[in-house]
């Protein structure tokens, strides 16, 4: 592939269903993983509902996507933040989200947590550490 | 500087591809390199050559193609967006057994790897939507 590796951001900002912004992020972060790049996913506003556990998308008629997250270690995504002021502006905690995890080679295979809280200052800071923000 | 440019958003209803077209022909005036445009989302509409609008408006989808003659610029559609709406060349027909096609010649349908590939090569990526 390439030899360059950049800080790739995915900046996720809308909630997971209602417009197809979320799952076709989603789709992108999943392609881009065959590339080699150093990733992290960042969850704001509406966007940390796409993180929410027991989403039950069936009275809508639409796929419920939200299972994918937890393979996201899988795909060596071992970054995520989520905005802090932006859960609880919702009412929402940690608690309410998925447990999202990565297993860390070095140290037998241990599992490490994926989520990290962040304040809305150090999630501009963040994105200006990133090389390329894609923003959904 | 080296660009690529990500388009979310359709035709019309937008102007998410207006923008990006004004900002791209700018940029390749003032002696800038644009490495690719990418159509995601409902932006794969701007690729349709069936797009008619009334004689007194624009039409952007001729106007990127114009563009893209001009300065052989490199414009890709997602495939996996294009299937979901309908946007078809020979081969997708083919494939899925579509009896029709609607891409313009100066588009190509290809994977979102050319997306990941052009934030790499490219000095900047930006992105026009919501």
């Amino acid at each position: 592939m390439s030899e360059t590796v950049k800080k790739f951001l995915y900046l996720n900002r809308r909630a997971p269903y209602g417009t197809i912004y979320a799952w076709e992020s989603l789709e992108v972060v999943l392609i881009g993983a065959a590339f080699d790049q150093d990733v992290s996913l960042a969850f704001i506003d509406d966007g940390v509902y796409q993180l929410t556990k027991n989403q039950d998308t069936a009275a809508i008629g639409m796929k419920n996507f939200s299972p994918t997250y937890a393979a996201l270690g899988d795909y060596e995504v071992k970054k995520i933040y989520v905005e802090k002021e932006s859960l609880e502006e919702r009412g929402l905690t940690l608690d309410d989200l998925q447990h999202l995890v990565w297993e860390d080679e070095d140290e037998d295979w241990a599992e490490k947590d994926s989520i990290h809280l962040v304040s809305r200052a150090e999630m501009a800071a963040v994105m200006e550490d990133s090389d390329v923000v894609f923003s959904f | 500087m080296k660009f690529s440019i990500q388009i979310n958003e359709g035709p019309f209803q937008h102007q998410a591809s207006d923008s990006a077209y004004f900002f791209t022909k700018t940029a390749l005036e003032k002696g800038h390199e644009i490495f690719r445009v990418f159509f995601y989302h409902d932006g794969v509409n701007n690729s349709t050559r069936l797009t008619t609008p009334p004689q007194d408006d624009r039409n952007v989808v001729e106007r990127w193609a114009d563009l893209a003659e001009k300065h052989d610029l490199d414009m890709v559609v997602c495939v996996a967006a294009a299937q979901r709406r309908g946007v078809v060349d020979d081969g997708e027909a083919q494939r899925n057994g579509k009896d029709a096609t609607n891409i313009h010649p100066k588009f190509r349908i290809s994977g979102l790897g050319q997306l990941v590939e052009a934030a790499i090569q490219s000095d900047r990526l930006v992105v026009f939507g919501d």
